[in-house]
C-alpha cells in the first residue's frame, strides 16, 4: 500500500465524517443553529480571558512570547484582509497580487489625517489657522480611509480590468509597489521616517486612555473582531445576491454572462472597490493599534502572504480564508522558539497544503469544481 | 416604422450586413427582416454563416459593413449586455451554461438582467416599500400577505421575483424536477432546455435559438417543436437556426437560407423547399434528401 493510497483512504474517512457533521447541521432547527453561532461568537470574544480553559494555545506563557490578545488582534486584522482579498480572488476570480497597496492606503489615510506628526495635518493647520492640537478625529478618518481606498481600487481597476488572468496579476503587483515607493519617496508621507502618534479610538496612545490602554490590547481585539463579524455578514449578503451571482457568472464564463445581460466590467470594478475598502479598513485598524507606520510595513512579501492566506485557506470560502489568515499569523507567534525557521516553515506549510489539498483547507465546493474543470480542459488541449 | 405585408411590425432588420475576417468573408451583404410574433428559420449548410449572423446580432462581432436595427434602434456595434437589455436573448450551439451553478441559479442570472439592485441595495436593503396586491401572482398565500402588509426592500423583492420567475420557467421548459442540481451534472437534453429557460428569463422580445435540437432523437425533437410553438404563443418572436429540415419545415413561418455567407433564398417553407437553388445548395439531389 503506497502513501498516496493511505492518503486517499484518510481523505475518504474525512469526507464521511464531514458529511455526517453537515447532515446533523442541516437537521437542526434555525433557533438551534443560532444558538451554536452565538456560542461560537462568545468563544471568540472570550479567547483573551485568563480563565479560558485551553491555555496551551496562548502565545504568552513562555518567556519572550508575544502578548496573547495582541496576536489575536493581528489575527483578526489579517482575517479581515483575507476576507477582502477573497472578494477579489475567490468571488470575482481576479488574481490581485498588489493587495498590500490598499492596506497601505488605509493605514496612511488614518496616519496622514489623524496624527499630529503628519505633514498633511501640519499643512492643514497652517492653511486654515487651526490650533497646533488640531487633527481629524479617528472616527472621521475611517470614512476618509474607505473613500480613498475605494477610489484607488476604482482607479486601478478602470484601466486594468480589461486584462485577464496573469496580465492582471502583474499589473496589480506593480500597483502595490507603486504605493509603497510613493510613500517612501514623498515628503507628505515623511518618506522613510514614517509617521508617529497615529490615533486610536481615544486619540494617540497615552496613559490617560480609559479603554484602549497601552498595556492591555484586549479591547483592540474585541473591536477588530466586531468589525470582522459585521463585515462577514455584509460580504455574505453580497455573495447571496444579484451581485454574487454576477461574480460567479463572470468567473465561470465571461462571454456567456455578457450575452445574458451581466455588465461584467461594472461588477468586477465593484469587486475591486469592495475588496479595496475591506483592505483599507484593516489597514486603519493595523495603523491605529501600532501607532507608527513606515513604508517598510507594506512590502511585496506581505502582499504575497495575503494571497497565500487566501489560497491555503480555500479561495471562495470565507471561513476558509479567515482560517488561513489566522493560521499564518498565529502559528509563527505560537512557535516563536523556532523563529529563525519561520520563512522556511511557512514555505513548507504552503507546499504541503498545495500537495495534499490543492483547493485549500476549507475549499468552496463550487470553486474547487471550477478549478478541476479547468485542469481537465488544459489536459484535453495538451493531448 | 416599417410594416410587413401581413401588417405585422418589423422587429429586427438585418440590413446589408457584411463581416470580414481578414480575407475571409463570413457574411456577404445579408439582409432579412423579422416580424413581431413570427418564427423565422435560418438554415444553410455547415459554415454558411448562421451562427456568425447570431454573433453579429448579439454584439459578439461588429459588422464590417451594413447594420442591424432592432425595435427601430441601431444595435450593431453595441456591447452584448446592452443588446440583451434591449431585448435580444440567445442560446448557444455548443452549450454555454454556468457549469457549477445550479439550474435555478443559471436562470436567476438571466432574470437578474431585468433587475436593478446593485451593491448598495444588497448591503443595506434599500429602498423599501410595500408591494401592491396586483404585483403578486398568488395573492392568497401568507407570503403575499406579509409582502403587502410590511415594507420590503427592492433587493428582497427582486430575489423573490427572480426565484419565482426562474421556477416558473423551469416548469415551462419541463425541467423543474432537477432545479437544484448543478448544471454540468444535468443530462444533455436538460442542459439544452435550461439554456432556453435562461434566455427567456432575461425578458427578451426576440429569442434566438442556435440549433436547439442538435443531438436529439426524434421523440425529443418532437417535444422541442412543441416547446418552440409554446414560446411563440407566449408572445416571443423566435429566430431559429436548425439543421433538421423536418423540424424547420414544421414550425417556422418563414425561412431564410444562407450559403457561403450569402442569402440565397427567403420565403415560406413551401416556397423555400421548392426553390432549385436551395435544393442544389442545401437539400442535395431529391432522392438523397428523403
Amino acid at each position: 500500500m503506497t502513501v498516496t493510497d493511505k492518503l486517499e483512504e484518510a481523505d475518504q474517512k474525512r469526507l464521511k465524517i464531514r458529511k455526517k457533521v453537515v447532515d446533523r447541521w442541516r437537521a437542526l432547527k434555525p433557533w438551534q443553529r443560532w444558538l451554536f453561532v452565538a456560542a461560537g461568537v462568545f468563544v471568540l470574544y472570550a479567547l483573551p480571558d485568563n480563565r479560558f480553559p485551553a491555555s496551551f494555545i496562548r502565545t504568552d506563557f513562555s518567556e519572550g512570547g508575544a502578548s496573547w490578545s495582541g496576536v489575536l488582534f493581528l489575527c483578526a486584522v489579517y482575517a479581515l484582509v483575507a476576507i477582502g482579498l477573497n472578494v477579489v480572488i475567490g468571488l470575482a476570480g481576479l488574481l490581485d497580487l498588489g493587495y498590500v497597496g490598499f492596506f497601505a492606503i488605509g493605514a496612511y489615510s488614518v496616519a496622514l489625517f489623524g496624527s499630529l506628526d503628519s505633514p498633511v495635518v501640519k499643512a492643514l493647520q497652517a492653511k486654515f489657522n487651526l490650533g497646533s492640537e488640531w487633527a481629524v478625529a479617528w472616527a472621521i478618518c475611517i470614512p476618509i480611509a474607505i473613500a480613498f481606498t475605494m477610489l484607488s481600487g476604482v482607479l486601478l481597476g478602470w484601466p486594468t480590468l480589461r486584462l485577464r488572468g496573469d496580465y492582471l496579476a502583474i499589473v496589480t503587483m506593480g500597483f502595490g509597489e507603486i504605493i509603497r515607493i510613493i510613500a517612501r519617496n514623498s515628503d507628505f508621507t515623511n518618506a522613510t521616517l514614517g509617521i508617529n502618534n497615529i490615533p486610536g479610538p481615544e486619540g494617540p496612545a497615552s496613559m490617560d486612555n480609559v479603554i484602549f490602554r497601552v498595556i492591555d490590547p484586549t479591547p483592540w481585539y474585541w473591536m477588530a473582531l466586531t468589525v470582522v463579524l459585521l463585515l462577514v455578514v455584509a460580504v455574505r449578503r453580497l455573495e447571496h445576491s444579484r451581485v454574487g451571482r454576477a461574480w460567479a457568472a463572470v468567473r465561470e464564463d465571461e462571454d456567456a454572462a455578457a450575452i445574458m445581460g451581466v455588465h461584467g466590467f461594472r461588477f468586477k470594478l465593484w469587486a475591486f472597490a469592495i475588496g479595496a475598502a475591506l483592505g483599507g479598513m484593516s489597514g486603519v485598524l493595523f495603523a491605529s493599534r501600532q501607532g507608527y507606520i513606515d513604508p517598510s510595513n507594506f512590502s511585496l512579501v506581505l502582499s504575497i502572504t495575503f494571497v497565500a492566506m487566501v489560497v491555503i485557506g480555500g479561495s471562495g470560502n470565507m471561513m476558509g480564508v479567515a482560517l488561513g489568515a489566522v493560521l499564518l499569523t498565529y502559528l509563527p507567534e505560537r512557535f516563536r522558539d523556532f523563529i529563525d525557521w519561520r520563512p522556511f516553515m511557512v514555505g513548507v506549510a504552503l507546499v504541503v497544503v498545495m500537495v495534499l489539498k490543492p483547493t485549500g483547507l476549507i475549499p468552496s465546493r463550487r470553486r474547487a469544481r471550477e478549478l478541476r474543470d479547468r485542469a481537465e480542459e488544459a489536459e484535453a488541449v495538451n493531448v | 416604422m416599417s410594416e410587413s405585408p401581413n401588417g405585422r411590425r418589423t422587429l429586427l432588420e438585418v440590413d446589408n450586413v457584411t463581416l470580414r475576417f481578414g480575407g475571409v468573408v463570413a457574411l456577404n451583404e445579408v439582409s432579412f427582416n423579422l416580424h413581431e410574433g413570427e418564427i423565422l428559420g435560418l438554415i444553410g449548410p455547415n459554415g454558411a454563416g448562421k451562427t456568425t449572423c447570431f454573433n453579429v446580432m448579439t454584439g459578439v462581432y461588429k459588422p464590417t459593413d451594413g447594420q442591424v436595427r432592432f425595435d427601430d434602434q441601431q444595435i450593431s456595434g453595441k456591447k452584448p449586455f446592452i443588446i440583451n437589455h434591449m431585448g435580444i436573448a440567445r442560446t448557444f450551439q455548443n452549450i454555454r451554461l454556468f457549469p457549477e451553478m445550479t439550474a435555478i441559479e443559471n436562470v436567476m442570472v438571466g432574470a437578474d438582467s431585468r433587475h436593478t439592485t446593485s451593491v448598495m441595495g444588497a448591503l443595506f436593503g434599500l429602498p423599501r416599500y410595500k408591494r401592491r396586491p396586483h404585483e403578486i401572482s398568488d395573492s392568497n398565500s401568507v407570503l403575499a400577505w406579509l409582502q403587502t402588509s410590511f415594507l420590503i426592500s427592492r433587493h428582497k423583492r427582486e430575489e423573490l421575483d427572480g426565484e419565482h420567475k426562474a421556477l416558473e420557467l423551469l416548469r415551462f421548459v419541463g425541467i423543474a424536477d432537477r432545479a437544484n442540481e448543478v448544471a454540468r451534472n444535468l443530462p444533455y437534453g436538460y442542459q439544452r432546455r435550461l439554456e432556453i429557460a435562461r434566455a427567456l428569463a432575461t425578458g427578451p422580445k426576440l429569442i434566438c435559438l442556435d440549433e436547439p435540437a442538435a443531438g436529439f432523437n426524434p421523440a425529443e425533437k418532437a417535444d422541442l417543436l412543441q416547446l418552440i410553438k409554446k414560446i411563440r404563443d407566449r408572445g416571443y418572436t423566435v429566430l431559429l437556426i436548425e439543421h433538421d429540415m423536418r423540424l424547420v419545415m414544421g414550425v417556422t413561418d418563414r425561412i431564410v437560407v444562407l450559403e457561403f455567407g450569402r442569402k440565397i433564398a427567403e420565403g415560406t417553407p413551401d416556397e423555400v423547399s421548392r426553390d432549385p437553388k436551395v435544393i442544389a445548395a442545401y437539400l442535395g439531389v431529391p432522392d438523397e434528401s428523403a
